[in-house]
């Protein structure tokens, strides 16, 4: 009888211990407020297979939501689960030790993702994975397919016939491109969105390899087409700013807009009715290959010190696979970074078609380690350049000058 | 019996002034205090590392790319300054002058004068970059309308034009406290001293440069230290119109964007540089404390008690 009492008392003991192991509650921090609803879907449907783990949805304010999430983290106070950043805004949370390190056999459905999106959550030391890579954005010209189609111009297959294309909008009384620069950062795209095919790949190989800079006669053509082009931009848009821009597009004043496919689901929300397509910008040639910019954007990652590691595995595991990237994609429309997720809006489905001839959204994606970043840098130069202050030459020449104070290949 | 009383009325004051003395020093004390320890570290994200001592320093006032920015921003701090001082104190003076002088429409001036201090700041920031706008601004159709279009230009993607219609926005907006301060000292001039000068003299300017300008010496000090800390801590503004990259390329950019941007990180930056953003911080405050001491003290001294 007593041996009984005990060995009760000891499985009861055992299995109060264990209840919590099972039982867990995680918090997912997001910066993305507007997905709430269709996250608490997700998370509804990952407990479905998971009964025994539940997850919590929490949102933070965009532009200050790398500050809160790591002073959160610093404090010890941090979720079990989040949504990272990528790049440089990683490696500032992966470099103090937040962040559980990922590698194939935690989550193996990571061997299928590409070798771009890997990079996009790996800390470039350790060469450790942070985070599974969620969605990616692209460079690209967006476009209104109805005022195309009341001009007659179809999608540009060289440079010149795009340059011909925006005359002609132009002597229609249209704005060929609704694109204004007085937002800092919209410099910066409109590089990557506009020149990426004239730069090519050939010059991003070489770059990477430490065999050019942006000296490069390359780049400083690709600078020099972007200054021709920009006469097509609406009078005075170098004091246009960011919302004004977006407002001149969808508004149907103007024909195009030079930036990322992040832009497709605002333009919608604001224009329901706006027929859009989107298309790489040509090189200069017609037999060139035309390339758009791309870059990866978040990332899913947990807590170094969550309480749960196995349920949080569990999670990151969930959305590594298809079946939720599937409904990240389609719900959320984003280009989702798992391999073979298929879209059902037909402009998504083009910007993952047009991703197979891409180059990287170069200042975002390898120069924006140390200081001044090449995004401070191209965005200072471009707006000289479009102020009739700097020619394509002295823009390669600041980019170089300036990244040579800590990235190696660049320093004499 | 008298002991025991002014104990108990020690007690009494001491129970009142301890707590919020004790929130002072726990939300303004203590942070300022450690942002000034902050910035003898290292820091790695927001992780603290190892006592670098002044390399922080060093950093934002010696070394490429900071020591080029700091030194910029604090040119724009400069201009400002100075750009204020005429565009909203002087013209804050002028009105105040206007209005205690009770020229026509004075009653109907003084509340409209006043109106913009009370919008808020973001308010005045979209409100002027819709009237800067380089397609529909109210600036640039006017001109145009006057047959001026050479005039119209993009104003805030200029970089001889952008920090100038910044400051614009803010001395339209902000006027109406040193007018209302000026006001307030103007009509506290005595009025026997008022006629006395009109017995000698009918010249206005006279009247301004001798009389009404020395008298009004104590509302000028609180305005002019007043603008001298708000000028050095300028931010607001140049970060909605201007954006916190401070656009076109660092033309608008002041010391206090500049220190968000390098502490907090920004879209363009690589991240959080919380060691040389406290640096900034620490600063900026020991040059806005000295300098307001000393412009207070110096200015205190020409005032004329009545």
């Amino acid at each position: 009888m007593k041996k009984f009492v005990i060995s009760a008392a000891l499985a009861l003991g055992s299995l109060a211990s264990a209840l919590p192991a099972f039982a867990a509650d995680l918090t997912f921090w997001t910066w993305r407020q507007e997905d709430k609803a269709q996250y608490e879907k997700f998370f509804k449907e990952f407990n479905k297979d998971n009964p025994d783990i539940t997850v919590k949805f929490e949102a933070f304010e965009a532009t200050s939501y790398n500050t809160i999430l790591s002073t959160a983290l610093a404090g010890g106070t941090g979720p079990d689960l989040m949504m990272t950043r990528t790049y440089g805004g990683i490696e500032s949370l992966a470099g103090a030790g937040y962040l559980m390190p990922l590698d194939k056999t935690k989550i193996p459905a990571l061997e299928g993702f590409s070798e771009p999106a890997l990079a996009s959550e790996t800390m470039r030391s350790n060469k450790t994975l942070y985070a599974v890579p969620a969605a990616s954005q692209t460079m690209l010209v967006i476009y209104n397919k109805e005022i195309f189609e009341k001009n007659g111009i179809s999608e540009p297959a060289s440079w010149d016939e795009f340059l011909k294309s925006c005359e002609k909008l132009k002597a229609a009384g249209v704005m060929p491109f609704a694109n204004g620069t007085a937002t800092g950062w919209q410099n910066e795209t409109i590089v990557s969105a506009l020149t990426s095919s004239i730069m090519g790949k050939a010059f991003y190989e070489d770059l990477m390899a430490g065999k050019t800079t942006f000296n490069d006669p390359r780049y400083v053509a690709a600078i020099g087409k972007l200054k021709e082009i920009s006469a097509y931009f609406p009078d005075g848009f170098i004091g246009l700013d960011y919302a004004s821009a977006q407002q001149l597009f969808t508004s149907g004043m103007a024909a195009m807009f030079a930036g990322g496919s992040f832009e497709l689901a605002s333009f919608a929300k604001q224009n329901p009715s706006l027929k859009m397509g989107v298309f790489a910008a040509p090189s200069l040639k017609k037999e060139d290959p035309k390339l758009v910019g791309l870059f990866f954007d978040s990332g899913f990652a947990a807590n170094a010190k969550t309480k749960s590691p196995d349920a949080a595995l569990k999670f990151l595991n969930y959305v590594a696979n298809k079946k939720f990237a599937q409904a990240f994609a389609n719900d959320l429309s984003n280009v989702s970074a798992v391999p073979g997720v298929t879209f059902d809006s037909p402009l998504l489905a083009r910007v993952a078609e047009l991703n197979k001839q891409s180059i990287p959204y170069m200042t975002l994606v390898n120069f924006r380690y140390g200081e001044p970043t090449g995004s401070n840098l191209i965005q200072a130069g471009v707006q000289k350049l479009l102020n009739g202050q700097a020619t394509p030459e002295q823009v390669g020449k600041s980019m170089t000058d300036g990244l040579s104070a800590w990235y190696a290949p660049f320093k004499k | 019996m008298f002991t025991t009383r002014l104990t108990g009325r020690n007690l009494w004051i001491a129970a009142l002034i301890l707590p919020p003395l004790a929130f002072m020093c726990l939300f303004l004390v203590y942070p300022i205090l450690s942002a000034f320890a902050y910035a003898f570290y290292e820091w790695h994200g927001l992780a603290r590392g190892e006592f670098i001592g002044l390399a922080n320093f060093h950093k934002v006032l010696f070394e490429y790319p900071f020591s080029e920015r700091t030194v910029n921003a604090f040119v724009h701090n400069i201009f400002v300054f100075f750009a204020l001082m005429v565009l909203q104190n002087g013209v804050g003076f002028v009105l105040a002058y206007c209005l205690w002088r009770e020229l026509p429409g004075a009653r109907f001036h003084r509340i409209a004068v006043f109106l913009p201090v009370v919008l808020s700041t973001v308010i005045v920031a979209i409100l002027w970059k819709l009237f800067l706008h380089p397609l529909f601004g109210v600036v640039n159709i006017s001109l145009r309308g006057l047959g001026l279009g050479f005039l119209a230009q993009p104003w805030q993607g200029q970089d001889t034009t952008a920090l100038t219609a910044i400051v614009v926005a803010n001395a339209w907006h902000m006027v109406g406290f040193p007018t209302l301060v000026f006001l307030a000292g103007m009509q506290r001039i005595p009025t026997e001293i008022l006629d006395a000068v009109r017995m000698e003299t009918e010249s206005e300017w006279v009247k301004v440069r001798k009389i009404v300008w020395p008298l009004v010496a104590p509302s000028a000090t609180v305005v002019f230290t007043l603008l001298f800390v708000s000028a050095f801590n300028f931010f607001e503004l140049p970060f909605l119109m201007g954006g916190v990259d401070g656009s076109p390329h660092g033309a608008t950019d002041v010391l206090g964007l500049y220190f968000y941007r390098t502490a907090f990180g920004s879209m363009s930056a690589s991240a959080e540089n919380f060691g040389p953003g406290s640096a900034l911080a620490v600063l900026i405050f020991l040059f806005i404390a000295i300098l307001s001491s000393a412009i207070t003290l110096w200015l205190r001294k020409r005032e004329i008690q009545l």
